[in-house]
């Protein structure tokens, strides 16, 4: 794969008090309403509320595994050290219209241009990671800002939440208040009686009591790690912003109440299956899809990872499995 | 949900007693691809401790066991991890020894009778509660009454496969 060189740009500020980004062949502006993309064979925009969700995502995911669509037209290739970016490069009439584009980029790079972006264009009072209702407008004219919520550090425990010097668990008084859609999710801590000596061996917390007062929605974060295995739970409300295309097969628990799933196929977004997924219900996506969630009440979801540094060879060889199991 | 006067949400987990499952509403795919299934069901028709993957991804799995009595001692040559979905569970954890299972070795192993170690202690878990099941310790599970657990770990000699049973075809 050939990288070209390349740099970001910024200019600026416009007439609504935004700065302007550029990297490689792509511009990006936005004004009191819309992002507006430019790319040397076309231009699109998007609502700016939804862009800043999606472009939150890409970053605190580091790009995640695989595509990240911000919509049916732009969006995010990770190749696991650098990145593509696309414009109609997963629509098949941009594609046959021979508009379509895409530019690989440095993974540090397009971090740093996107990091920029989100800084600049989000407003004060305005939380890309939170729920509708539990935000203010991104729309209107620059004023100030909000980096304590764009630069959230997203957790990742090395063990287990709460074992001794990893990830702790979350209280009133570290910040994490009960959120509103999960009032009534008991709050109670396992018994734990460890022998002396074995105080940082003996461990167990409430991860629904954890999940229960997470500030952010549609943000997978590792609260537990089997060598390779993580599981990435995240708490769910209205949509998830971006269209996830996968490029391994990826598992879903649902924890609490319910999420909906359109499923379409990763290349041409023709619909393939809806998933309606409930308390207890186990499913995977296949390697080959492309899947956008919707919670109607905050919910508590499982999301079951692998990521075992073999995969990307796997995938690049035709190696990693399609589909989860066969039978 | 939320109640039409903006009351509190009821926040909706299921259990043995009391689960809807949802499934695959097909378009243009085979149910089969996404290997659908409901832990509470698979625990319905499970055998007391019995192991049986509902998720498996390259070497690692998922397993919902049916935890009922008293459990055998298990080995564990890495950190696995005990989800209690349903019902309460003690967990009973020991130091062994001498080492009991292979550290390159995957999943658990059933050991014959009580090892020889030093306690290291219990837990007590309900719905929600995970629990640290520690690398080249051992432990053994027991519930008063049915609890349903989730486990992560990777496949070893005890996992049970059955896909055509537990997963959606049609």
């Amino acid at each position: 794969m050939t990288m070209i060189e390349t740099t970001m740009t910024e200019t600026g500020p416009n007439a609504s008090g935004y700065k302007d980004f550029s990297i490689g062949g792509f511009t990006f502006s936005r004004d009191e309403y819309f992002a507006t993309i430019t790319w040397p064979t076309g231009s699109h925009q998007m609502d700016i509320g939804q862009w800043l969700r999606c472009v939150q995502r890409d970053v605190a995911w580091g790009f995640f595994y695989g595509i990240v669509n911000f919509d049916a037209v732009i969006g995010t290739m990770n190749h696991y050290g650098n990145v593509d970016m696309f414009a109609g490069r997963f629509n098949e009439a941009y594609r046959r219209a021979e508009v379509d584009y895409n530019e690989n980029f440095d993974h540090d790079e397009l971090m740093s241009c996107f990091t920029a972006m989100l800084s600049d264009w989000t407003n004060e009072g305005y939380d890309p990671f939170a729920a509708p209702m539990e935000t203010g407008s991104a729309y209107g004219p620059s004023r100030g800002e909000n980096d304590m919520a764009v630069t959230r550090k997203r957790v990742v425990a090395q063990r287990m939440v709460g074992v001794p010097g990893d990830e702790p668990i979350r209280s009133d008084e570290s910040g994490f208040p009960i959120n509103r859609g999960f009032a009534d999710v008991p709050q109670d801590e396992p018994v734990i009686s460890a022998e002396p000596g074995y105080e940082d061996q003996v461990c167990s917390f409430n991860l629904f009591a954890y999940l229960s007062r997470s500030d952010v929605t549609w943000n997978p974060s590792v609260v537990s790690a089997c060598k390779e295995s993580l599981y990435c739970p995240t708490t769910e409300e209205f949509i998830l912003p971006v269209i996830h295309g996968n490029d391994r097969v990826e598992w879903f628990v649902q924890l609490s109440d319910e999420i909906q799933w359109d499923v379409e196929d990763r290349d041409t977004g023709a619909k393939r299956a809806r998933v309606v997924m409930r308390a207890g219900d186990v499913a995977a996506m296949p390697a080959d899809i492309r899947h956008q969630g919707y919670a109607p009440k905050r919910s508590m979801l499982l999301v079951w990872e692998n990521g075992s540094p073999r995969i990307p060879e796997m995938i690049a060889n035709g190696e990693a499995p399609v589909h989860p199991v066969d039978f | 949900m939320q109640d039409q006067l903006g009351g509190q949400y009821s926040t909706a987990f299921g259990s043995l007693g009391q689960y809807e499952k949802g499934g695959v509403e097909v378009i243009n795919d085979n149910p089969k691809h996404y290997a659908f299934s409901n832990m509470f069901e698979v625990a319905t028709g499970a055998k007391p401790y019995e192991k049986v993957a509902v998720a498996k991804n390259l070497e690692y799995v998922l397993e919902v066991i049916r935890a009922e009595g008293t459990s055998g001692w298990r080995a564990t040559p890495h950190d696995e991890f005990a989800l209690v979905m349903d019902g309460s569970l003690e967990v009973e954890l020991l130091d062994p020894d001498e080492q009991l299972v292979s550290d390159d070795a995957s999943g658990s192993i059933g050991l014959e009778g009580t090892p020889a170690g030093k306690p290291m202690g219990r837990v007590q878990a309900g719905r929600g509660h995970m629990t640290l099941l520690p690398a080249g310790k051992a432990y053994r599970l027991h519930s008063d009454g049915v609890a349903v657990v989730l486990l992560q770990t990777i496949e070893g000699p005890d996992t049970v496969y059955r896909w055509a049973d537990i997963c959606q075809t049609v």
